[in-house]
């Protein structure tokens, strides 16, 4: 099949890469460029493994045609912590023991990173709307959780730090 | 010895047994550099995809490959004839029958595996599955397990229609498997009789799956140069596939490799060999290059390992102030197409004998009949002990039915049958031996922290207004740590498990193990056991599972026998290293081994302040100054046969609102408190609590694979099947007491599974709870909205002018 030339920033760093028009930006992340993290659950949009954040949107990259990625920004799980210190998320995550098989746990943080800029001080029915695209088989939620709101309050005293 | 301040310090430092400590697994899976089957990418691997039956049942007349074969990057089509010659065309199941690698001139349940198509790329792969051509004969499907036995029932298993037996004992139909019975059936028939007050309640265990977020697969690689073969896959018993992928193969078992890596969720899906393996092994062989196999959500759904499908009906015989006398239980297990249940051996329906639950009942008898039926096979133990979730299941669900027909409290029929603390170790009627456990103590403690006489009350009143509000309670036992190797092996393997410990001369350890982990957290959990047995810093432990070149031979972790099995054989082989270390250290302070306290971290001689050695010294000493005749080094191996299961058991209360009028239920409280004997790490715990109720929320409100008349597979994505999200999920809220195992090497009995076997009849119990007072004794579960809306309609009670 006839491929696409398409280029796109991925975690801050421009790449390029030939796409039949049919493939699956998840497959692309994964069986091309090596960003493993995005993981593949449903096919269906519906569990959230593969979420990926395109253009400050939550995206299900499972469902997502690479070409529709051309262009964009994107960011990854491998993208969270780009100078080696943990993001927010990912530390309340291990604070709060939010994570078991660790299956879902890239597309849950970065649905989370995205949510907290959607809504930075977000009720505990806020974070279970907000989060409810990503499925979790091991956790029942409730350290996943305590995992963003241990994110949010970090957040909000970084801000009050730097102002 | 008294606790000092130097003592608890240094203690604390080791974050041992007791200790919530942080996971070490997290790291990796935070930054998204888990190591997943899928991710493996090996140079030249290609992938294959499968061929499936449309039909439930239908003769196979012919498969033409030539169009597939003809698309580029295609490099093989296998089916059955392919692998005839070698074969590998049927394998045989755990559970002693054989099954179908691929459909050999038949298809016995919808999406059966046919062919099996290998191409450069997944997607010329899918391509390709559709260019192959089969023809089929269709066949009545048997759908209904009732149906299976029936005189015209057409034969599903032609292969072995006139076998007497089909390896769990004798059959009396083409379709029946086996038949299981246990118990004084005289006896219990006698107490049935005499009893003043009977009942009896036909009730569902529905099929479901466990649906682990990631599928099955594997990447089979054979180096046809040096004749070795590894297999990464997605299993929850690496040692027991190695051996029967060397059984079905030839290759040596030293020869085959098998790596779990990173494993995405088990649940019990991942015990089982399924086809997708050994063709991909097979290809790999074949075409002499790494070969992928990952199945899709649908595939997974659809064919590898269901659950449950109990059809059960139980029976209880009491007096009139609820004393239970006897119980009674038939069932039906619908096996699907091929028995490949995953139990052990020796055990066609599991520990489905633990039906007595916590309750001291003098007779029982209960019976299996298991029966081949149109549908995937499977009947594995979804986060549950071997068949134990149906077993919880029937005895909670009809204490309840024998409550309300004696108008009494479920609390108080349950204080009145309990096995009582002081009967322990208590034999029960269908000969286990529990080993501890403190029933009343439990339901006491939770019916206080909840206000259960405030419940009722609230509930009385609120029926008084027509409203629906149930209360559910389960006070379960289960029975984990498969197990002693005189009652239950795999395949003639005994069901220990392992654990080799090694002490480098600096006093780090690398420890490996015969179970796996699918998010347990083992590596955390056994580095606490070895830090508070060693001495050691748990986080100078290195803990290390799943690859069969490395770790000892152990059957794996399911049934919640990682702690139980896998933790005993820690415990005991850090106790032979720190034997060892007691005669170094005596040598190296020149005194008798007996003249020597363990304190903590350390060897001190009694009554010499400052006459001590830690354990880093004595590891040190290990490599280069020990006893005459001692050799040097410090490491052990232990092989755990355990002595006895172990028997957690919990108390959990449940309460739901029920929408009168669209049938949706709310749960408003779960209360769930567990004994799971001595607590490792409280954190990981609760996690696995949460886990497990959510399952059991799952099951109980929603999961359920349908079929339709012709055996179709309705529902089989996650658009149908139900995963809770966040949304509906309840909040749960978690108490526990601590009633060790006494023959468990620390006194821990395993927690991830109960949960899930606890939860579901609580959850059931609250909803047919919510309809006891009109005369409701039973309704199955899934307890969707819209099963639960059919009752609420069925009584008339979403009229509008119904209170």
């Amino acid at each position: 099949m006839k491929k696409t030339h398409i280029t796109f920033t991925l975690n801050g760093q421009p790449v390029e890469v030939l796409v039949e028009p049919r493939e699956l930006l998840v497959h692309v992340l994964r069986e091309q460029l090596g960003q493993t993290g995005s993981h593949i659950g449903c096919e269906t949009s519906h569990c959230g493994a593969c979420t990926v954040d395109l253009d400050g949107r939550s995206l299900k990259a499972c469902t997502l045609l690479a070409v529709q990625a051309d262009g964009s920004d994107l960011l990854t799980v491998e993208g969270l912590a780009p100078g080696g210190e943990l993001h927010a998320v990912q530390e309340g995550f291990v604070q709060e023991h939010g994570l078991q098989c660790g299956y879902c746990t890239p597309g849950m943080l970065i649905r989370a990173y995205r949510l907290l800029q959607e809504n930075p001080n977000p009720t505990e029915a806020e974070i279970r709307e907000g989060m409810s695209g990503n499925l979790c088989r091991c956790t029942g939620y409730q350290n996943i959780i305590k995992a963003v709101q241990y994110a949010a309050k970090k957040l909000a005293e970084g801000e009050v730090e730097a102002a | 010895m008294a606790a000092t301040a130097d003592t608890l310090e240094r203690e604390n430092k080791l974050e041992g047994i007791g200790c919530k400590r942080k996971r070490k697994e997290d790291g990796r899976f935070i930054q998204g550099k888990g190591s997943y089957v899928d991710d493996v990418k090996l140079p030249g691997m290609l992938f294959a995809d499968f061929v499936r039956s449309p039909h439930a049942h239908a003769r196979i007349k012919s498969i033409r490959k030539e169009r597939a074969l003809a698309l580029p990057g295609v490099h093989a089509v296998l089916t059955a004839d392919d692998l005839k010659p070698l074969n590998l065309h049927w394998m045989p199941t755990l559970a002693g029958d054989t099954q179908a690698v691929l459909a050999d001139e038949k298809v016995a349940f919808q999406m059966q595996e046919v062919a099996m198509v290998v191409a450069d790329d997944r997607y010329i792969a899918a391509d390709a599955t559709e260019l192959v051509e089969v023809e089929y004969e269709e066949l009545p499907a048997i759908v209904d397990p009732h149906k299976a036995m029936d005189a015209d029932a057409p034969v599903i298993r032609e292969d072995i229609a006139g076998k007497a037996e089909a390896g769990q004992g004798k059959r009396e139909h083409p379709n029946h498997i086996f038949s299981w019975e246990v118990g004084d059936k005289d006896g219990t028939d006698r107490a049935f009789e005499a009893a003043e007050v009977t009942v009896a309640q036909e009730m569902v265990n529905q099929r479901v799956h466990p649906c682990p977020l990631e599928t099955c697969g594997c990447v089979a690689s054979f180096d046809k140069a040096r004749g070795e073969l590894t297999v990464y896959i997605t299993s929850q018993a690496p040692h027991v596939v190695r051996t029967v992928v060397s059984m079905l193969s030839g290759v040596p078992e030293s020869k085959v490799r098998i790596i779990s890596p990173d494993i995405g969720g088990g649940f019990g899906n991942k015990v089982g060999v399924y086809p997708g393996y050994v063709v991909a092994i097979v290809a790999s062989i074949v075409l002499g290059r790494p070969v992928k196999w990952i199945e899709d959500r649908t595939e997974n759904l659809s064919t590898t390992a269901f659950a449950r499908d109990y059809h059960m009906v139980g029976e209880l015989a009491a007096d009139k102030d609820g004393r239970i006398k006897a119980m009674r239980v038939n069932v039906l297990a619908d096996h699907g197409a091929f028995n490949a249940h995953a139990q052990p051996t020796k055990w066609p329906a599991g520990f489905f004998s633990v039906c007595t639950g916590s309750y001291d009942i003098p007779y029982a008898h209960a019976r299996v009949n298991g029966v081949y039926t149109n549908k995937a096979p499977g009947g594995v133990a979804y986060r549950c002990s071997f068949r134990v979730t149906e077993a919880v299941y029937v005895i909670e669900r009809m204490i309840d039915v024998l409550a309300q027909k004696l108008g009494m409290d479920p609390a108080e029929i349950r204080l009145r049958n309990f096995v009582k603390k002081e009967q322990f170790p208590y034999q029960s009627a269908l000969d286990w031996e529990y080993d501890s456990g403190d029933y009343e103590t439990a339901l006491r403690k939770v019916m206080e922290a909840v206000d259960y006489p405030a419940l009722r009350k609230e509930q009385a009143e609120k029926r008084s207004r027509g409203e629906l509000m149930g209360i559910g309670l389960c006070t379960f036992t289960e029975i984990v740590g498969a197990g002693p190797s005189k009652a239950c092996d795999i395949l003639g393997v005994g069901m220990f498990d392992s654990a080799e410990i090694r002490v480098h001369p600096t006093g780090s350890v690398i420890a490996r193990m015969g179970t796996i982990t699918q998010g347990q957290g083992h590596q955390t959990t056994y580095a606490q056991i070895i830090a508070s047995e060693l001495g050691i810093p748990s986080e100078e432990i290195q803990i290390e599972e799943g690859d069969t070149s490395t770790a000892p031979y152990g059957l794996g972790t399911y049934g919640s026998r990682s702690t139980p099995v896998g933790g005993a054989a820690t415990a005991v082989a850090a106790r032979k290293i720190r034997d060892k270390a007691r005669k170094i250290a005596a040598h190296l302070l020149e005194v008798s081994e007996n003249d020597l306290d363990w304190e903590v971290d350390r060897f001190k001689v009694k009554g010499v302040p400052g006459q001590e050695k830690t354990m880093k010294e004595v590891a040190w000493a290990a490599y280069n100054n020990v006893p005459e005749g001692m050799e040097m080094g410090l490491e052990a191996v232990d092989y755990y046969d355990p002595p006895n299961f172990t028997y957690p058991f919990g108390a959990y209360l449940c309460v739901v609102d029920i929408d009168k009028h669209t049938g949706e239920t709310k749960v408003r409280r779960f209360y769930a408190l567990d004994d799971c004997g001595t607590r490792i790490n409280p954190m990981i715990i609760e996690g696995q609590i949460h886990g497990g109720l959510n399952e059991a929320f799952a099951v109980a409100m929603g999961q359920q694979l349908v079929f339709d008349e012709a055996g179709n597979i309705l529902g089989n994505t996650l658009m149908d099947y139900f995963l809770p999200t966040f949304v509906e999920t309840p909040h749960w809220e978690l108490d526990h007491t601590v009633t060790p195992s006494p023959h468990h090497p620390i006194g821990a009995k395993g927690v991830a599974e109960s949960p899930h076997v606890g939860g579901i009849p609580c959850f059931s119990n609250a909803v047919n709870d919510a309809f006891a007072h009109l005369g409701v004794t039973h309704v199955d579960m899934p307890h969707s909205a819209y099963n639960v809306w059919k009752t609420v309609h069925r009584l008339g009670l979403d009229k509008p002018s119904a209170a």
